[in-house]
């Protein structure tokens, strides 16, 4: 079962299924397809509470806690910031909160996408990121404290 | 001959890039195809030169040491302002204000306007098409003093809507602030007649120039403006530096901005007299090397020619703006019959984030976004585009890689 994968399998996944491109037009490609598939994001989630501003491209998140785990629907107005959304959210969905507010993206690096990840790109997924760490650090500490 | 013509035009071309050791570089595996030229200009060898010299061997601080170096740092730094004011076509030197930018320049005269030039009830006008730092300043002016902005409506095609600006001045006036040439469309303005009209009611004018110096030769005497903004970054010069130009009964009568060492006469706990012009509006020590490193962007620009970078620059514009169009989908936001080499488009639905780092991916660099002019942006009813912004040494076969780069964002996000 999907879920039973952890961070660190479901990012080797992905960085074998990207591996097969070896130009850069067609890993975009993917990417972009990828962002294409993303499930939608429900309609009162697509407003200004929970829009995260990036000078450049906005993107829209919406937490959905199960128990102990965490899933993410989200949105983006560029389609490359949706394609690396729906990446991160690939690795992220379904997994239990503590793992995901300590996860470890080096796998970024070998998607060779890392760079979109800069708070310097301005595209609003540095702070989603921080945002997904965040609302996974309340369910971690939420479900650490009802024990 | 034509064809001799052209030959000695593009030798001209290759001669002038090879002066720009950037223009050389590699990235992402192409040649940079530099086209964002209104956000900063590259630097000329001389330009880079200069400021080395300048800090190998003949740093001191200025206007305070008797000792020979410092006393030649100071002749060479006031000798670029007088190379300045005569560029810019001023009475004097004293009217040549030294900043750290444009942005600083009109920060000045809002800041010292707001001392007692200004109060509730009066009015200054500005467009839809400025520049987040020609209008943020005049807020926080307004917000001090109670003082109101009126804001000049933008035509569809990029310029100011005249009638609305005739319209807007009267009595309450205090000061007109436009930009001369818009960073997001290239619509250059009808600046003297905006001038002649504002001073039929005693009004002054001040102009972000901003965008306007690197691409023409502006003389502020000609064009009777009272208060001009430069920047030497988009001149080709270094960044941190401008020039805040200022009739000089204007800036006798406004207060200092910053206070500080160098812009005193004399200070005493029971109050401080200050410098002459232009000193009393720079307080602590100045940006040296970048006066002088402008100075000799100046010398540069001029050694090209303001008639050969306007042909070279039309030449491009004109070409840029036909290859464009004939993109399926590609929509130009802005066409001013007077524009400068800027060009601001929409491909198809794509987002201008993905279309420029597809760009980025081919060695292209463009600006995308709202350009700091968010209200201009929302006049257009988008969040922002892509920018091509050209300066003398871009060539059509970069206009070229441009027009295929498109091609393939095209086919990426279709």
């Amino acid at each position: 079962m999907i879920a039973s994968n952890t961070i660190a399998e479901k990012a080797a996944q992905l960085v074998d299924e990207f591996s097969i491109f070896d130009d850069w037009m067609d890993r975009y490609q993917y990417l972009i397809d990828l962002g294409k598939e993303l499930p939608a994001i429900d309609d009162d989630y697509r407003s200004d509470d929970y829009k995260i501003r990036g000078c450049q491209s906005q993107v829209w998140l919406q937490p959905i806690p199960q128990n102990d785990s965490i899933s993410f629907k989200a949105d983006s107005d560029a389609q490359i910031t949706k394609g690396l959304i729906a990446v991160l959210l690939r690795v992220f969905n379904g997994q239990p909160a503590r793992e995901v507010a300590s996860a470890d993206l080096s796998f970024l690096d070998d998607l060779e996408l890392k760079e979109h990840l800069s708070p310097t790109r301005k595209n609003g997924l540095d702070s989603m990121l921080k945002q997904i760490r965040m609302y996974a650090a309340a369910i971690a500490a939420k479900s650490t404290s009802t024990l | 001959m034509e064809v001799g013509g052209l030959t000695t035009s593009s030798e001209k071309l290759e001669r002038i890039r090879s002066d720009f050791p950037i223009l050389g570089k590699t990235i992402n595996g192409h040649e940079l195809a530099y086209l964002d030229n209104a956000a900063t200009a590259q630097k000329p060898r001389s330009v880079l030169d200069r400021i080395n010299e300048y800090y190998t061997s003949e740093n001191a601080n200025v206007h305070r040491g008797v000792h020979t170096l410092s006393q030649t740092a100071t002749e060479t730094y006031e000798a670029a302002r007088n190379r300045i004011a005569t560029f810019l076509g001023a009475s004097s030197p004293r009217e040549i204000v030294f900043t750290r930018g444009t942005t600083e320049a009109i920060n000045l005269v809002a800041s010292s306007m707001g001392v007692s030039g200004i109060g509730q009830g009066d009015e200054i006008v500005v467009s839809e098409m400025e520049h987040h730092s020609n209008i943020v300043p005049w807020q926080l002016l307004c917000e001090r003093t109670g003082a109101t902005m009126r804001v000049v409506p933008v035509s569809e095609a990029g310029e100011l809507e005249y009638d609305e600006y005739q319209a807007s001045l009267n009595e309450r006036t205090r000061l007109v602030a436009l930009v001369h040439v818009s960073n997001s469309l290239g619509s250059i303005n009808p600046v003297r007649r905006i001038i002649s009209d504002a001073h039929s009611l005693d009004i002054p004018v001040l102009l972000d120039g901003a965008q306007a110096t690197p691409h023409m030769r502006v003389n502020v005497s000609e064009i009777d403006v009272d208060f001009y903004c430069v920047s030497s970054h988009k001149m080709f010069g270094p960044t941190g530096f401008g020039v805040l130009y200022g009739k000089e009964a204007l800036l006798e009568a406004l207060p200092p901005y910053q206070g500080g060492g160098d812009m005193i006469e004399e200070v005493d706990f029971a109050g401080t007299t200050f410098n002459e012009l232009p000193h009393k509006f720079e307080a602590g020590t100045p940006h040296i090397a970048g006066a002088i490193g402008f100075a000799a962007a100046i010398d540069y620009l001029e050694s090209v020619g303001f008639d050969w970078i306007s042909e070279q620059e039309s030449d491009l514009l004109t070409y840029a703006t036909g290859r464009l169009r004939d993109i399926e989908g590609l929509r130009i936001v802005g066409e001013a019959k007077q524009k400068a080499s800027v060009i601001s488009f929409l491909l198809g639905n794509s987002h201008p984030y993905d279309v420029g780092t597809v760009l980025d991916k081919m060695g292209i660099a463009v600006r995308t976004g709202h350009h700091c002019t968010q209200p201009l942006m929302k006049r257009y009813g988008i969040p922002g585009t892509v920018r091509a912004s050209l300066a003398f040494y871009n060539t059509r076969g970069e206009i070229d890689r441009l027009v295929s780069g498109l091609k393939k964002a095209s086919s990426l996000f279709s």
